[in-house]
């Protein structure tokens, strides 16, 4: 049964010693409560007390972390079934598929090509951070698992029914720990021994959710926790079931033997090469922790790892944009200016009609902290004080040769009194809908 | 031990409507959620249709549609003869009065030879203008009396004369809100008790392509469904139309070439991969109806959901 942050609170030592991490025993026992922190960081908490805590403490989906330094895929900690609850925490790691059908050029080529992927959107930097290497041949996997973290550092999961290949290809790179895939009801004992020996995370895997609860639950009673469920879903339907039932299970029933992050692989469920990626969509949205994929092109890996970011982003916290000057089309100092909020759907709709128009025009860009044009203006954000001490400090006027600026038709009302604020400006109101603004821009 | 199989039950149900020969909603679970409710009619795939040739289409989609631009005659029979368009959805660009700006009049004709010749349910759209929408869909509504279609967009600002054209001419209605729950329900509220038939209601809460507010039309989506299913709203069961096609082919992505946006591969890929990720996202948010461009993110889309349905 979850406990309140309060009840929790009354169990802890109360001592503020800050051993957690936290400032107090209250914050600690806040975080507990919605499953952020563990009762583990807490050094001081008496016997009795972690045992009544124990059930209440862990969360509902444990975290995993594979890889490490910046290519380190953190999964798990989810405590919801939808987004607008409370939001999705940890985007899917994207992992790549090398199996014995890829021959050592094409494997080569791979790692150079996954080396040089990346991609920035909305001042992030996206990317797969994972290989998953698989092979029968035990030197041969150790092998390319070791040549792959070495030259590239991506995350490792090493994928083989032999624990013995398992551990020794693990081995060397242990510190960079790779995930071992996978134990299974007949090797259980000895993968899971190997990777408690080596301190790496392990998957388990079974064709039902009855012999995969089991793992599970052995998991449990042995406390490992950083482990990766696959359920082995035959096809797409059971897939979504899998995924949606093992979601349930672990946040509404808090089934711990199933409370951790599953690893699924949509390039064995079809052999249509564009039909794996939009299967791979589909796990990304609906609860995988690790999508594993079969191909580096990055006409399909770049939307994959956007519907990663747009679904995982917090709903109460919108992307934003960095504030500043945005030059589109390539804008001369006679070119028309145009400002905006920094809500990243805003500049998106927008910079993308001025780049469709191509008229060359500057985007002024403005830190409304990430709300958009009527709603910053509604919070007193985007008003005409504020805007004016941003265009001036923006360095526009070193830009641009002429005086005027177009502000959003929806603020209209905000341009006598930011005439008044800029001094020698001229403010134009502009059109109220991104739509309307190439035949705007074309009219000037 | 056993896995105790967390599945739910569901109060409502979605509205089945048919639309002349083609049925969609129906469905007593969260999308696909077969295991746990049923899902009697597949999502359906309906194609844009222009009456004008657009200017501002990807050329990968100029390079499908080139041969029939200007020719909606022959676009429909391409996109329902070749491409298995379940439905067509027929928007009236040419009456955009800051476009060409042509009478309500020709574009009624013009939508009345595209449903004679369809052959399957036809969507009939005007240019989006709210006002000059009022008039073109009430002629269309007239016009097409006798051939029952789905007339929209009904919009807060125009759903009266729209939806009393529809209503007179026994056609359904497409109501648009802007990505928002309870405008939503409120314009159903309004339709209804303007006296449309609530079984004649199909919604269009606005879609977001990837990259591009998906994560919004995604959760909007979601939120529409969970209060149809599991709150038994009745005023939120109406089947969903995502008008996919649309929003994924104005991403920069889906236009540029390469040279323009190093490092991002193919440009057909590449589209192709915006509008079917973006279909199927929402397909599994609750749309009932996607609306797509390209034939071929199409065939991944219903391959999609033939997989998602186990068939």
């Amino acid at each position: 049964m979850a406990l309140s942050g309060l009840q929790i609170f009354k169990l802890l030592p109360k001592t503020n010693c800050k051993d957690c991490g936290f400032p107090t025993c209250m914050a600690f026992a806040m975080q507990l409560a919605s499953g952020k922190a563990e009762l583990s960081q807490c050094p001081h908490v008496s016997a009795e007390a972690a045992a009544e805590l124990g059930e209440a403490a862990a969360p509902p989906v444990r975290k995993v972390t594979i890889g490490a330094g910046e290519m380190a895929v953190v999964v798990g900690e989810e405590t919801v079934l939808y987004r607008h609850e409370k939001r999705f925490e940890h985007p899917p790691g994207i992992a790549i598929l090398v199996d014995d059908s890829v021959d050592d050029a094409a494997f080569q080529q791979a790692l150079e090509t996954f080396k040089g992927q990346q991609f920035e959107r909305v001042g992030q930097m996206l990317r797969a951070k994972l290989f998953a290497i698989e092979s029968a041949d035990a030197a041969k996997l150790a092998a390319r698992v070791k040549k792959a973290s070495d030259e590239t550092g991506a995350g490792i999961v090493i994928m083989s029914e032999d624990a013995a290949a398992l551990k020794a290809a693990a081995e060397p790179i242990k510190d960079k720990k790779p995930l071992l895939y996978a134990a299974t009801s007949a090797n259980f004992d000895a993968v899971a021994g190997a990777a408690k020996e080596l301190g790496v995370p392990f998957a388990i895997k079974a064709a039902t959710l009855d012999e995969l609860a089991e793992l599970g639950e052995k998991c449990v009673a042995a406390d490992y926790k950083e482990v990766v469920l696959d359920p082995m879903s035959a096809n797409l339907q059971d897939a979504l079931r899998d995924q949606t039932y093992i979601r349930r299970a672990a946040i509404k029933k808090k089934f711990r033997a199933v409370g951790f992050p599953t690893i699924a692989f949509p390039c064995r469920m079809t052999t249509d090469p564009l039909l794996k990626s939009v299967f791979a969509g589909v796990f990304v949205a609906k609860y995988a922790g690790i999508v594993v994929i079969d191909t580096l092109d990055p006409a399909q890996v770049l939307p994959l790892l956007i519907l990663g970011q747009n679904i995982y982003t917090d709903p109460q916290r919108p992307m934003q944009m960095d504030q500043g000057i945005y030059p589109l089309n390539d804008p001369t100092a006679d070119s028309p200016l145009l400002i905006t909020t920094n809500f990243s759907l805003t500049y998106f709709t927008v910079a993308g009609e001025i780049e469709a128009s191509k008229v060359p025009t500057w985007l002024l860009v403005m830190d409304t902290e990430g709300q958009s044009v009527l709603t910053s203006w509604a919070a007193g954000k985007f008003v005409a004080d504020a805007i004016a001490a941003f265009v001036k400090k923006s360095g526009i006027e070193e830009k641009v040769s002429h005086r005027k600026i177009v502000i959003p038709g929806y603020v209209a009302q905000i341009s006598g009194e930011l005439e008044e604020e800029l001094g020698g400006w001229e403010v134009v109101v502009g059109v109220r809908e991104a739509a309307d603004v190439p035949r705007y821009l074309r009219s000037l | 031990m056993a896995f105790q199989a967390p599945t739910e039950t569901y109060k409502g149900v979605i509205r089945q409507a048919d639309l002349a020969g083609v049925t969609v909603g129906g469905e007593t679970a969260f999308p696909f959620h077969t295991f746990e409710g049923d899902m009697p009619n597949d999502p359906k795939v309906a194609f844009e249709v222009w009456d004008i040739a657009p200017d501002d289409w990807s050329p990968t989609l100029n390079d499908v549609y080139g041969d029939v631009y200007g020719d909606p005659i022959a676009w429909t029979k391409k996109v329902v003869g070749e491409f298995g368009a379940d439905l067509v959805y027929l928007r009236l660009k040419s009456t955009d009065p800051n476009g060409a700006g042509l009478s309500a009049a020709d574009a009624a004709a013009t939508a009345k030879a595209v449903v004679e010749a369809a052959g399957v349910p036809v969507i009939v759209v005007g240019s989006g203008d709210v006002e000059k929408d009022a008039e073109v869909l009430k002629t269309a509504a007239e016009t097409l009396s006798g051939h029952p279609v789905v007339i929209g967009n009904a919009e807060e600002d125009n759903y009266r004369p729209i939806g009393a054209a529809a209503m007179g001419y026994q056609h359904a209605v497409l109501a648009f809100t802007p990505m928002d729950v309870n405008l939503a329900k409120q314009l159903n509220v309004l339709l209804s008790q303007l006296g449309v038939d609530e079984g004649a209601i199909l919604m269009d809460p606005t879609t977001g392509a990837l990259g591009y507010g998906l994560e919004y039309a995604y959760t909007v989506f979601e939120r529409d469904r969970l209060a149809a299913l599991a709150q038994n709203d009745a005023k939120m069961q109406m089947p969903i139309v995502a008008t996919v096609g649309q929003e994924a082919w104005k991403a920069k992505e889906t236009k540029v070439e390469e040279s323009e946006l190093p490092g991002t591969g193919d440009r057909k890929t590449r589209g192709l991969m915006w509008e079917a990720m973006t279909a199927v996202s929402l397909l599994l948010a609750g749309a009932n109806i996607v609306v797509l461009r390209h034939p071929e993110s199409a065939d991944l889309v219903r391959k999609a959901i033939a997989s998602l349905k186990g068939e």
